[in-house]
């Protein structure tokens, strides 16, 4: 059928190329083309985080609010890429630790999203709790500015405050 | 024979924590199977009516697509008792949401838009959605959620609360609430001639099996129910949901395997959730604060499905001395969604109403509301004259309360200011019943040292998977790493459903049996397990079937800091405190997280959640993680969780009592009572949103 492109990109350093449905999201091709199924799909609409994987290093975005046909060339890390071989990813470690997590739904994406985060703030953004004299630099990851950062992420679980103190951990 | 120490008391680290992390823990939306096809919901866009006419040649033009079922051409399912899967069985349509077609095609994308492009006429009739609490047609049921009777009276109730010298009547609502676990509701089915397997997004797949066998007519023994990882329930998958029939059935009807997660924005209408309440509580109490007249009267909805009803006054029959009570529930049969349990149904709104009408009563004595709940103490359950197995309600205040810092702040309210802001602090009791539920389980030892234990428990994020191992490796009386506890799957022993904070007791009381059993035939073999292994079975019909002639409750005390915005009229909260009183704790770490989820989510629904049933359209306004809002992490401050550990003889053989539920409950309370401290005034219907500050202040 009409409406098909054909898109090339790395899925957790992988090269993943195919004809694709222009209408599928980077979330469905993920988790039902590439059979990338960490991501996950707790709304569809940009409103919860499950979905939450890193672009071209670390910039987090929403899988389910891209359409997979404009990410050609892109690299995409999902929670599957994050581990060096056996050894977990920091973040990683800190959520079992802290027991950052229940059920575990909304985990791949707090986890993408916790490791941007602390980059955003080591490389100096300001966020919307930062004081305004806050001189240039990395920002201190205090547990407002992890509550502040993380935000986008949902759980419904309830896990926030062990998700706060792995953050903290880490981000320190 | 060395003796181990005990692992059960340990923080042990969630034994499926690894893949949790990593991604590799597979859910029921995650399973990839050959020639897998994808199905998409078209729901009722009338709250009352019948179907007349469904248009789909539109939606076939796409040869993508593979078929769309109705009511009129889906296999006929059969009745297995259950309203809420029998799908696409009638062209009835009950109310606004519910589901009357399903596109299946092979892709994602081309399911959904064919179920954009079904066009469905309806023979509307008008539709009846508002509850209020002197509306016409409300009725008493003959019992409401868990068993309890409609109504108790004890005593006189008007004349003592007529002779009262201070009295509180007031009337608090809850609106709906929705459970949204973070996981959509989600299957993916497969048939294999009459065998059907289905991985399923569920809180007990013993009854999903068998509803699904019951619903094609097909042997128990060829359903096949995979539930390893579920992505939380809090009760909304509680019993099998529309989405397991309607993938199982178009799987039927196209011949390939389907997977339906159901849309978000889909789920409020038919998952179940939280009804609506407007409870009235009258306490009647003599100057030192002794209630002597207690009425707690609930008014809820059902649906024309199916009757449930949120025992919200169940509560009080319990809670409190009161000489002089009345306890009623009346329940309205409308045009909407069904409700369901959602994280502890009838005590959680119960005890919001319970617990703000006891800060009104210690503001109207003078009081101090810990000092007025410790004068309140029952010596026996009140409503039924039965000891309670333990109740340490009064320690949880006091430890609380020293904890906290509660008797170092001003009593009186509206003192606290901090520039533009109130600060005030309240406090609250919880509670939430004992259940256990008959199981079954199935012990094995290997030759070669190891274990194996079999229980069809459901970890919906409790850490029941690492509690069992536990519970196992302490009665088998060996290391954890020797033991490995098998769950999740229809045929494993049945087990009961990961709901009403039951599944440590109720899966770890026939676990405790077989591995007891094992132990001692191992012991009887020399220590030697033969070539072959040794095997058993337990289960617990006999000793958790039956009644109890105690009384068994968790309880606990809250307390919570908010500040309230005078500009903006937004209430934060500073902190939240939680001491607990629920027997033993078995797993401190995933107990800990238990509380805290808890108390997190009443948070939310004093403060952020709320939906609204549209009269005109008869559904919910809210219903998207947009508009209904789950309260994010900017929202919850530290929470600080102690528990006072009990040692009740009558409970189970690991002495524990449910931890999952009782959370939630007073959390709401607590913060509605700092709200009144913070402002000095009592917001009594929720979410506390800055509108109703605003306007108030
Ligand atoms: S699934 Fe993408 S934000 Fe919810
Ligand atoms: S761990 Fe269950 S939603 Fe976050």
């Amino acid at each position: 059928m009409d409406g098909t492109s054909e898109v090339g990109l790395r899925i957790n350093g992988k090269p993943f190329s195919r004809v694709i449905d222009n209408r599928t999201t980077l979330l469905d091709l993920l988790r039902e083309q590439a059979g990338v199924t960490g991501p996950k799909k707790g709304c569809d609409h940009g409103q919860c985080g499950a979905c939450t994987v890193l672009l071209d290093g670390d910039r987090r975005v929403n899988a389910c609010l891209l359409l997979a046909v404009s990410l050609d060339g892109a690299d995409v890390t999902t929670v599957e890429g994050l581990a060096d071989g056996d050894r977990l990813h920091p973040v990683q470690q800190a959520f079992v630790d802290h027991d950052g997590f229940q059920c575990g739904f909304c985990t791949p994406g707090q986890i993408c999203s916790a490791v941007a985060a602390i980059a955003e703030a080591r490389a100096g953004w300001p966020s919307v709790v930062t004081p305004p004299d806050t001189p240039p630099g990395p920002v201190e990851p205090t547990a407002a500015e992890i509550r502040e950062r993380m935000s986008g992420n949902l759980c419904r679980c309830g896990a926030y405050v062990n998700i706060v103190a792995a953050v903290r951990e880490v981000a320190r | 024979m060395t003796t181990l120490p005990r692992v059960t008391g340990e923080a042990v680290a969630r034994i499926e924590a690894r893949d949790k992390v990593t991604g590799a823990a597979s859910y029921a939306a995650d399973h990839p199977l050959d020639g897998l096809t994808h199905a998409w919901p078209v729901t009722a866009t009338v709250a009352r009516g019948d179907i007349t006419a469904v248009d789909d040649s539109e939606a076939l033009r796409d040869p993508a697509v593979l078929a769309v079922l109705t009511h009129a051409n889906a296999p006929r399912l059969a009745d297995a008792g259950d309203p809420m899967v029998a799908v696409l069985r009638s062209p009835h349509v009950a109310h606004h949401g519910q589901i009357v077609a399903l596109a299946v095609a092979e892709t994602l994308e081309a399911a959904r838009a064919a179920a954009g492009a079904v066009r469905v006429t309806y023979d509307e009739q008008p539709h009846d959605v508002v509850l209020t609490a002197d509306r016409p047609g409300l009725y008493t049921p003959d019992e409401v959620n868990a068993g309890h009777p409609a109504d108790r009276r004890r005593g006189d109730f008007d004349a003592a609360y007529a002779a009262s010298e201070i009295t509180v009547d007031a009337v608090y609502e809850v609106t709906p609430l929705h459970n949204h676990p973070m996981e959509p509701h989600a299957a993916t089915a497969v048939w294999d001639g009459d065998a059907l397997t289905v991985f399923d997004s569920n809180q007990g797949s013993t009854v999903v099996r068998s509803t699904l066998a019951a619903l094609f007519e097909v042997d128990e023994a060829d359903v096949r129910v995979v539930s390893e990882h579920v992505g939380g329930g809090f009760g909304s998958k509680g019993t099998p949901r529309p989405h397991v029939a309607l993938a199982a059935l178009a799987a039927k009807a196209v011949g390939r395997p389907v997977r339906l997660a159901l849309p978000r924005n889909r789920i409020a209408a038919v998952t179940g959730h939280r009804a609506p309440t407007i409870q009235r509580v009258r306490l009647g109490a003599d100057a030192d604060g002794h209630i002597d007249a207690l009425a707690h009267e609930t008014v809820t909805q059902t649906s024309t499905l199916t009757e449930f009803v949120e025992q919200a006054s169940v509560s009080s029959r319990m809670m409190y001395a009161s000489p002089h009570s009345l306890t009623t529930h009346r329940v309205a049969r409308l045009d909407v969604p069904s409700p369901s349990w959602m994280r502890a149904p009838g005590e959680c709104p119960g005890m919001f109403a319970l617990e703000s009408a006891m800060d009104e009563l210690a503001s109207a004595c003078g009081l101090d509301p810990v000092e007025l709940r410790i004068r309140n103490e029952p010596p026996v359950e009140p409503d039924s004259g039965r000891p309670f197995s333990s109740r340490h309600l009064v320690d949880c205040l006091r430890e609380g309360a020293r904890r906290f810092g509660w008797h170092d702040r001003d009593p009186r309210p509206a003192v606290g200011r901090d520039g533009p802001l109130l600060i005030g602090s309240g406090v609250a009791a919880s509670t939430y019943p004992v259940w256990v539920f008959p199981s079954h389980a199935e012990a094995y030892a290997g030759s070669d040292g190891r274990y194996e234990v079999r229980v069809n428990a459901t970890d919906i994020g409790t850490g029941a998977r690492t509690v069992l191992t536990q519970i196992a490796a302490d009665a088998l009386g060996v290391p954890l790493d020797l033991v490995r506890v098998s769950i999740g799957r229809g045929d494993l022993p049945a087990g009961s459903v990961a709901g009403g904070s039951s599944g440590t007791a109720s899966w770890g009381w026939p676990v405790h049996k077989a591995c007891t059993d094992l132990r001692q035939r191992v012991s009887d073999a020399g220590g030697h397990v033969p070539d072959g292994g040794l095997f058993v079975r337990a289960d617990t019909e006999q000793e958790a079937g039956g009644g109890t002639e105690y009384s068994r409750h968790a309880f606990g005390a809250q307390f919570a800091e908010v500040q309230v915005d005078t500009v903006t009229g937004e209430v934060r909260v500073r902190r939240m405190l939680g001491v607990f009183a629920a027997g033993h704790i078995l797993n401190p770490r995933t107990a800990r997280s238990q509380f805290i989820g808890g108390m997190t989510m009443g948070l939310g629904m004093a403060l952020t959640e709320g939906s609204f049933l549209d009269p005109e359209f008869g559904d919910f306004t809210e219903r998207d993680l947009a508009s209904y809002h789950v309260a994010a992490c900017a929202d919850v401050p530290e929470i600080d969780v102690h528990w006072i550990d009990e040692d009740d003889p009558h409970l189970n053989p690991m002495g524990s009592k449910g931890i999952g539920e009782i959370g939630i409950v007073g959390a709401a309370a607590a913060l509605a009572n700092a709200v009144h401290h913070a402002t000095g005034m009592r917001v009594r219907r929720l979410p506390i949103h800055p509108d109703t500050i605003l306007l108030g202040l």
